[in-house]
């Protein structure tokens, strides 16, 4: 009796608070670095102690510099890399607890959309080959089927008629169109979650707003959850509802993009936007303000917060001592900073 | 038939065409643009324009593969076009005008000493012992931002954004009055090329150098620009002050690139360009940009002359 009232109370519980496609839970990636190929010389903390929720149908930029850890957290949430702690959960997966098959199938429910369109795409493949061979090794084994699911797709990335691209090979295509093809085999599958690395970095300015909003638009068609991984602020409006700022292998600051953009907290979140130029010839009369320094090394990151040595407003003998905590200064505006110490 | 030009640079009907086994690609084609000193000028276009090009043609560095080249380059009033190979490397490149090639801090060597490397065209070029150019590169690292210590340092120890410094202290070692930027900052992470745009806006001020800015970043080189040079289909299709462009541009290319770019202060929905620039082997008679033009109207299948306009100019039927 006690038992069932329990389970419909939890029930209960899980129907009020919405669904979480992927949370992940105190997330370490460390990577072993050895000296002469055997011995422990220590270990480069890519990503250290990541925690966040994402709902369904839900849109997040993470915004960083290279070599912030933002590509770890991208590849442990696609299954390439092995957590060295924590974990993440995704669709009722726990990727910690999977192998082989297991592991298999949690990649095909996660689209991928790579950086380098050129680099993503086989040279030596068509269009037809590139997209066919993801539905075979899935398992789908009837050639119609097949095909028919390309056709699909190709009419969702708007290249149509899908006949004039599929026999053509990568180079024959436009940086725009590649880019197109990537996105198309990301969605194959039917992911619920697309993770896009840097996806319009490598492409012309006339090309980048149009692949931004195909991928908006089958974002909101299709209800996917979106991962945008960027360096690029002026573009997260546009296609993301919140941000997560990462430095040194953690989440600086989390909130929604408008929160961000209108009243950064964290004071690097605040150096990435001045930093952040819009076309205008006054920008010729003014130096920029930019951080001395240059992000720490993940081997051996500074003590405390680690931006203190680059910070203006650090407080000696706190910020150069604790790490900071995660505060909430404002109601679901999240920001790892003493300076918001209540 | 020209007055000696009093401008630093001045480029008339500059040609660089490719031979290929697909035909001839038409990657500069009759481009004319001029220079004051201590300006900058910015070349925008998108990739495949033949704003790469337009730098090699000017250094005169050129693949073997070359249909056709011709024109004229002033430099401080003489044709250094007319200059054979010999006297072109002694008298221009790097002294006249020197090259930060894309991706300059991938091209340092591995294996020499960044002091050394910088040092090496100031010994060559200026003529002077090594001590000397030391002394000559100590000082360029202070301009640029590089701390001395790394004078010793290899390029494998350096950040990507000190290496990018280093090799713009190469480029200002022989003290060129022209530096020509390819692609500065592309590369780079956010905050790294808002150091390198201060850095280059300061030694401008400093050294009262000139700057060919060629990039696609329509933001960043608003950071720089005294002029802008639009690109398109290997030729300029519009030139103007900076103050004057980036409010409002004219050429119809020049306004959907404009409204093309996401803005961090403003709430515009930015648009893109449908379509493709022509292939620079295949190019359309009349205005280049035409096929993708919303403005388009007969007099656009006749090849539009530069028009002048208020001290802008516009390669565009519509202003006529």
């Amino acid at each position: 009796m006690i038992t069932e009232t329990r389970e419909a109370f939890m029930d209960q519980v899980k129907v009020n608070e919405p669904e979480a496609l992927l949370t992940i839970q105190g997330l370490h990636v460390w990577y072993e670095l050895r000296r002469f190929g055997f011995g422990h010389a220590g270990y480069v903390k890519a990503v250290d102690g990541v925690s966040f929720e994402l709902a369904e149908g839900e849109t997040v930029a993470v915004v960083g510099e290279s070599g912030c850890g933002k590509s770890s957290l991208m590849k442990t949430i696609l299954g390439l890399n092995i957590p060295t702690s924590g974990d993440v959960l995704f669709d009722g997966d726990s990727l910690s607890g999977l192998k082989g098959d297991g592991l298999r199938n949690y990649r095909f429910k996660i689209g991928y959309v790579q950086q380098d369109p050129y680099g993503a795409l086989p040279p030596f493949m068509t269009v037809q080959k590139i997209l066919e061979e993801p539905l075979i090794i899935s398992g789908v084994k009837d050639k119609e089927q097949r095909m028919a699911r390309i056709h699909k797709v190709m009419g969702e990335v708007k290249m149509h008629p899908a006949e004039d691209f599929l026999p053509k090979f990568p180079h024959m295509l436009s940086g725009g169109q590649q880019q197109r093809v990537v996105i198309a085999r990301a969605m194959l599958r039917e992911p619920k979650l697309i993770v896009a690395d840097e996806p319009v970095s490598m492409l012309d300015a006339s090309v980048r707003v149009e692949i931004l909003k195909l991928m908006r638009a089958l974002q909101e068609a299709h209800g996917l959850s979106v991962i945008y991984i960027t360096h690029d602020l002026s573009t997260v409006k546009y296609f993301s509802r919140r941000i997560f700022v990462m430095y040194a292998g953690t989440l600086i600051e989390k909130a929604e993009t408008r929160r961000v953009l209108e009243n950064p907290l964290h004071p690097y979140t605040t150096a990435l936007l001045a930093a952040t130029s819009d076309p205008d010839a006054r920008n010729a009369d003014t130096f920029k303000e930019v951080p001395p320094g240059e992000p720490p090394s993940l081997v051996n990151p500074p003590k405390g917060c680690r931006f203190h040595p680059r910070c203006a407003k650090a407080i000696a003998g706190l910020c150069d001592e604790k790490e900071p905590v995660e505060f909430e200064p404002e109601s679901d505006h999240f920001v790892a900073c003493w300076l918001y110490r209540s | 038939m020209n007055m000696p030009p009093r401008k630093l640079l001045q480029i008339e009907k500059l040609v660089l065409h490719f031979k290929t086994s697909h035909g001839v690609v038409q990657a500069v084609d009759s481009v004319n643009f001029e220079l004051d000193t201590n300006r900058a000028v910015v070349i925008l276009g998108e990739s495949g324009c033949g704003k790469s090009s337009l730098a090699k043609a000017m250094l005169r560095l050129l693949p073997r593969n070359v249909d056709k080249y011709g024109g004229s380059v002033y430099l401080n009033g003489e044709d250094v076009m007319m200059y054979d190979e010999d006297e072109f490397r002694r008298n221009v490149r790097w002294v006249g005008m020197s090259l930060v090639p894309q991706a300059a801090m991938n091209s340092l060597n591995p294996v020499i000493r960044v002091g050394d490397q910088v040092a090496e065209p100031a010994m060559v070029h200026l003529g002077i012992r090594k001590t000397e150019a030391m002394t000559l590169v100590r000082r360029m690292f202070q301009h640029v931002g590089v701390p001395e210590d790394f004078i010793s340092r290899y390029p494998f120890e350096l950040s990507g954004g000190m290496r990018q410094r280093v090799a713009l202290a190469m480029a200002l070692v022989t003290s060129p009055s022209l530096i020509l930027l390819d692609e500065p900052t592309s590369a780079l992470d956010l905050l790294t090329q808002a150091n390198i745009m201060n850095v280059l806006k300061r030694i401008k001020h400093e050294l009262g150098t000139s700057f060919i800015l060629i990039t696609h970043d329509i933001a960043t080189s608003s950071e720089l620009a005294d002029e802008v040079a639009v690109m398109y289909a290997g030729q300029i299709v519009e030139v103007g002050h900076a103050k004057d462009f980036f409010p409002a541009p004219l050429h119809p290319y020049a306004q959907m690139l404009m409204a093309s770019v996401p803005r961090l202060r403003s709430e515009s929905d930015p648009m893109f360009i449908t379509g493709q620039p022509p292939s620079l082997i295949d190019l359309p008679e009349g205005c280049r940009f035409a096929a993708r033009c919303p403005f388009r109207f007969e007099k656009c299948n006749e090849e539009p002359p530069m028009l002048g306009k208020n001290g802008r100019k516009v390669k565009c039927w519509l202003y006529e």
